[in-house]
């Protein structure tokens, strides 16, 4: 059994019971089969009387209602594996935290915690048990076969290993070929699902039809290299085959003499002949669900590789802000906080594990409580890894972050905060906006809303607050989305901090505009940072710094203005602010 | 297909002969043995050694025969559903704006076919054989006894199947649902992680995940209970088959010999029968999968193509759009709604608008992957002369028709109409390839210095260099950043170089500082190309000839940049809101 399946089935008090009820339950079905053959042979021989298939009848049903439990135990065990891998799967993506997890393997993460785990079935209902049957019943029968008739015993006994010692020296030969073509079958798969996907560039550029062509030479090639492949590895299968009915044969023709010659009774006879087969089957089941079986250990192994990767102890495993109180009750009453907090940075450096170059090298940086903070500096400079730093979903390698003189680890500091492309919950778009403050009245959910610009569009969608997003929240725009982020973060009650990543990328004119009005009203009386590249977000700042390479390469005031309409020359930035970035830009995508 | 039909029935011959040798090994053995009791002469026995040791050998090499036949069989079946669907997919329709997964689980629908054959067809062939040859042996032998085991075959072979597939159909019909709500909440927990960890919401997030799988995890214990219920049922229905059997030959008092060979003929015509309740449980799904294929198949294609398909002459060609209008499905609101607008050759118009306004569905119109419901684009191959200037609201091109060799689009095929116009288009496609056949997809007859040159005009080079040209893209983990995507497409539509180049959105989900050197590249590289760009950020526009305002599927304004700029609306809304503050 695999041993990381094994390690979870022993410490689940669940799974190992379910598991040992179905294995059991198969060992015994099997082992009737050996009192049903005693019967049957004993009645066809004469040798018990008609009264006799009424055992036999019983029999039959104490192996169906051990079938029904062992399916039943089976159904149990797979769930309950399932479930708790599922949960451990999750449980470890949630310590690894938000900047851990890339977006290209959160896709694959997906896929693994849903139906991946699904081909854990036929290797945990279908496989084990009869891996526990072929461990026990074969060597029943033989030693029923000893006591009965010495000679079949013996002709089994001998054949018997011919059954695992030529499928592994057939597997063994063509193990190496096999699996290349079953990795080619896969590839093959890839390959289609590629082609289909890309369509629509392959119908631009008039490759379509010729495609097809490829699509048909390339599967029509794939299967003549298996057929030629399989050939050789079904051999297996034909000896196994040929050693299971041969040997019957071996059996039944000199025990057919022996009784011509009278030295053999028919019951007994008759009892090698129905045992003889049982003790092939058992081998021959294992060996059909080997390969269903291999694709659920292959899954296990990547979910086990999930589970004990990176196992270095993070000395926070959860953000602080995740562990400061599951957000139960309302905002409370004081509002934007107890004053917005001064955050400092002293001498910080965070390096991505494999990575060599720091993120952040030795940053030091005072903000003072009400401050507004625009960071700029090309994609990768480290700007997003500031913010992670200040959300605490990554930890500094070196140095300290302090949110109002206490360590950032211990504080019970809980900014609200606004990624580059929120994510919007398949839940109803009220839920969505208290998502930090479950407790949320609808009023308060409504105020936020609105003061996020989004009350609007809310309530013209079909079911207003309740209008339920669907996956991903794609029935709404761009603008529209980071509108409800704005909102869940109006709505977090006593956050005096705000971290925003770019809130206005990929807005056009209409929308940004209505972010930076949200955004301008959220800032006010709190601590801000925020990522920003347009300049709209730049001018709602009244400091601006500049990360270049992980450190601070510029850090400028910009004097306050807080009214709209006088607004001047704000981008006395510009020199350092931008310019240069459009020019360096390609570089800037290598990351 | 007849070549995989001749191999079906052969498959299907072999698997039925393997059974079959199966069913006469036991039925002559148990003969040979009770009929060597009786202690005959040994020539009495003579034909049974010799069908048992044959039966034993080519039972094995039935099998081998059955399985290598099979499976080229289910090869080749799964090639021809990949192309058929493919064939499917090719002209554009509907479906192919469904997100990747449906894609991918059209995929995998295809492996049904080879399901539906190898562990449905198959084995339900080998098992009807079977039972058919053990009851006909039955009805020679004793009658009655025959009556029992068809009896007992018909309750595992047939009604068992049958029950579980109605029940395993009703309960998919809330299995799939449960399914799709884990992955929803998983997804959620992953992709929202760090809004949930920001809000301290990601113990809930978990706890909706563990709630979603304690319900699928309830009906999938409940659908084990019904495979395992029927696996009790399927013994019971052998075991008291058997049993029911030796009664009815003890009650007709048969002799020995008969009753032996009938009773273990009817164990042994079970073997191939009791799978088939399970096989059951499997087809459901597979017959779901080919539904959705056979729908798939049915869509028809979005652009009737006519009959006699006209050519498009070579040259310079001048594309006139009149009253354009496009309605993507019947009822909805158009998308455009009587659209005009001439493209003279060296031109470079671009059309701005909100998101939904009708853009994209115009450069769709042109490259004929949606059919207008009226209106007319008509090709004009280069006139002969007069044809400068245009009005803001010229609607006509009398002028450019002079020729009198208009072409309207659709007198031609779509393919090519693509190959006319053609160019970046929306979500392109990286293909696990390298990197040189990812480009020379656009332009097979490209060499080297012609990739090179693409490559180069779209500020490509430096990236080239580092990754290689034969460096395989798209594949574990090897991403291409949004830039370089771009920036590749726009390199696959130089190398294309259509007489019509159409660019949709080529700073789609690029940061500003990469979005902007990137429209500055392209408006350099396409600079006295007839061009048609789409766009949503109006910096560079400058340098267009012609920019056209859609808004609610309606031109509402065109110009050059200095004409829009001065007159209100929804174009001098955008570039205030854009260059308010800009620093140019």
């Amino acid at each position: 059994m695999h041993k990381d399946l094994l390690r979870l089935a022993r410490s689940e008090r669940a799974v190992r019971r379910h598991l040992a009820l179905c294995l059991a339950a198969a060992v015994l079905a099997g082992l009737l089969v050996l009192v049903q053959a005693e019967l049957l042979a004993g009645v066809l021989s004469g040798r018990f009387a008609v009264a006799a298939l009424l055992p036999l009848a019983l029999v039959v049903g104490a192996r169906g209602l051990l079938g029904l439990v062992q399916g039943v135990a089976a159904g149990r065990t797979t769930t309950a594996v399932k479930s708790v891998l599922r949960h451990r799967l999750l449980s470890r993506l949630r310590d690894l935290g938000p900047a851990r997890l890339t977006s290209h393997r959160s896709g694959e993460l997906v896929t693994l915690s849903g139906r991946g785990l699904d081909a854990l079935d036929p290797y945990l209902n279908g496989y084990l048990p009869s891996v526990a049957v072929a461990g026990v019943v074969p060597i029943a029968v033989l030693v029923r076969l000893l006591t009965a008739d010495l000679a079949s015993a013996v002709i089994v006994l001998v054949t018997l290993p011919l059954i695992p010692v030529f499928g592994a020296l057939v597997g063994m030969h063509t193990k190496a070929v096999t699996e290349r073509q079953w990795r080619a079958l896969s590839r093959l798969g890839g390959h289609f699902l590629d082609v289909v996907r890309g369509l629509p560039t392959l119908r631009a550029f008039g490759r379509a039809r010729y495609q097809a062509e490829v699509i048909r030479r390339v599967a029509e090639e794939h299967r003549a290299a298996t057929m030629r492949t399989l050939r050789v590895a079904f051999l297996s299968s034909l000896v196994l085959e040929l050693a299971a009915s041969l040997s019957l044969a071996l059996v039944a023709v000199p025990i057919g003499l022996r009784l011509l010659g009278g030295t053999l009774e028919l019951s007994t006879a008759l009892l090698v002949l129905l045992l003889a087969p049982e003790a092939y089957l058992p081998l021959r089941n294992m060996g059909t669900r080997f390969h269903a079986a291999m694709e659920g250990v292959a899954a296990a192994d990547q979910a086990f590789a999930v589970l004990d990767a990176e196992t270095e102890p993070d000395p926070r495993p959860a953000s602080p802000a995740d562990g400061s109180g599951a957000g139960d009750g309302a905002p409370s009453a004081d509002g934007p906080g107890r004053g917005a907090p001064e955050i400092r940075l002293e001498n910080v450096t965070v390096r991505y594990p494999g990575r060599g170059e720091a993120a952040l090298e030795e940053v030091s940086l005072v903000i003072a409580p009400g401050e507004r903070v625009a960071l700029v500096g090309e994609s990768g400079a480290g700007k997003s890894t500031l913010l992670h730093l200040l959300l605490g979903f990554v930890t500094p390698e070196r140095g300290r972050v302090l949110v109002d003189g206490d360590d950032l680890a211990a504080g019970s500091w809980r900014p609200a905060f606004v990624p580059q492309r929120p994510h919007l919950f398949a839940v109803s778009v009220a839920d969505n906006i208290r998502l930090g403050s479950p407790g949320a009245t609808p009023d308060e959910v409504r105020a936020a809303a609105r003061a996020a610009h989004a009350d609007g569009f809310v309530t013209e969608l079909p079911q207003g607050y309740d209008t339920v997003l669907g996956e991903r929240g794609t029935n709404l725009s761009a603008g529209q989305r980071q509108r409800v982020a704005l909102a869940r973060a109006f709505c977090l009650p006593g956050a005096d901090a705000l971290l925003l990543d770019e809130p206005t990328a990929r807005l056009d004119g209409r929308s940004e505009a209505a972010v930076v009005a949200a955004t301008r009203d959220l800032a006010e009386g709190r601590t801000a940072v925020i990522v920003a590249h347009r300049p709209a977000m730049i001018d709602l700042a009244d400091r601006v710094i500049r990360i270049a390479d992980g450190r601070i390469v510029s850090d400028r005031r910009v004097p306050r203005h807080d009214t709209e309409n006088q607004r001047p020359s704000a981008l006395d930035v510009s020199p350092d602010g931008f310019d240069d970035s459009v020019s360096t830009a390609q570089g800037g995508e290598s990351r | 297909m007849s070549r995989t039909g001749k191999r079906l029935a052969l498959a299907m011959a072999a698997g039925a002969a393997a059974e079959l040798a199966g069913l006469g090994l036991i039925g002559s053995a148990a003969w040979l043995i009770t009929r060597a009791a009786e202690q005959p002469p040994l020539a009495a026995l003579s034909v049974a050694i010799v069908g048992v040791r044959a039966f034993a050998t080519t039972k094995g090499v039935f099998r081998y025969g059955e399985r290598l036949a099979g499976h080229d069989v289910a090869l080749r079946a799964q090639a021809t559903t990949r192309e058929e669907l493919y064939r499917a997919l090719v002209p554009a329709g509907p479906l192919n704006q469904g997100g990747a997964d449906l894609l991918s689980r059209m995929v995998d629908d295809t492996d049904a076919v080879q399901d539906l054959l190898v562990r449905g067809l198959l084995p339900a062939v080998a098992a009807l054989v079977t039972g058919l040859a053990a009851v006909t042996l039955g009805l020679f032998l004793l009658p009655a006894a025959a009556l029992v085991l068809l009896a007992g075959l018909l309750v595992a072979g047939v009604a068992l199947p049958a029950g579980v597939a109605a029940i395993t159909r009703r309960r998919s019909a809330r299995i799939a649902p449960a399914r799709a709500e884990l992955a929803a909440r998983v997804a959620d927990l992953l992709h929202g992680s760090a809004d949930l960890a920001a809000y301290g919401a990601t113990d809930r997030a978990l706890a909706a995940c563990d709630e979603a799988d304690a319900r699928l995890a309830v009906l999938e214990r409940g659908q084990a209970r019904v495979n395992a219920a029927a696996a009790c049922l399927g013994v019971l229905a052998q075991g008291l088959t058997v049993t029911g059997v030796v009664l009815a030959a003890r009650a007709a008092g048969a002799g020995s010999v008969a009753t032996a060979v009938l009773a273990l003929t009817s164990l042994v015509s079970f073997e191939p029968v009791l799978p088939m309740a399970a096989a059951a449980e499997r087809m459901t799904g597979v017959s779901a999968a080919l539904r959705r294929l056979r729908e798939v198949r049915a869509t028809p294609p979005a652009v009737t193509e006519p009959e006699r398909p006209r050519r498009v002459p070579g040259g310079p060609l001048t594309v006139e759009v009149e009253n354009l209008v496009v309605r993507h499905a019947p009822g909805r609101s158009p998308a455009l709604n009587g659209v005009s607008l001439t493209l003279t050759p060296g031109r470079r118009v671009a059309i701005v608008g909100p998101s939904g306004a009708g853009k994209s569905t115009l450069l769709a119109a042109l490259m004929r992957l949606v059919e207008p419901e009226s209106g007319t684009i008509r090709l004009h191959p280069l006139a002969s002369g007069s044809d400068s200037g245009h009005p803001p609201h010229h609607t006509g091109a009398r002028g450019a028709g002079g020729s009198g060799a208009a072409v309207d689009l659709r007198e031609v095929s779509s393919e090519e109409a693509r190959r006319v116009m053609t160019g970046l288009t929306q979500d392109p496609y990286v293909f696990q390839a390298s990197l040189r056949d990812n480009l020379r997809l656009a332009g097979p007859e490209a060499g080297q210095e012609e990739l090179a040159e693409a490559v180069r005009r779209a500020r490509l080079e430096t990236w080239v260099e580092r990754t290689g040209w034969d460096t395989p893209l798209g594949e574990d983990g090897r991403t291409v950043s949004g830039g370089q995507l771009q920036r590749l497409a726009l390199a696959r539509a130089l190398l294309n170089d259509p007489p019509v180049l159409l660019l949709d959105e080529p700073a789609e989900a690029l940061d500003e500082e990469t979005a902007d050197a990137l429209m500055a590249d392209l408006l350099d590289a396409t600079r006295g190309h007839t061009t048609l760009l789409v766009t949503h950020r109006l910096r560079g526009l400058e340098e267009v000839d012609e920019i056209v305002v859609l808004e609610n599927g309606v031109v509402v304004q065109r110009g050059t940049h200095d004409e829009l700029v001065d007159a209100p609306g929804y174009y001098r809304d955008l570039w205030r809101s854009e260059a308010l503050v800009s620093r140019r």
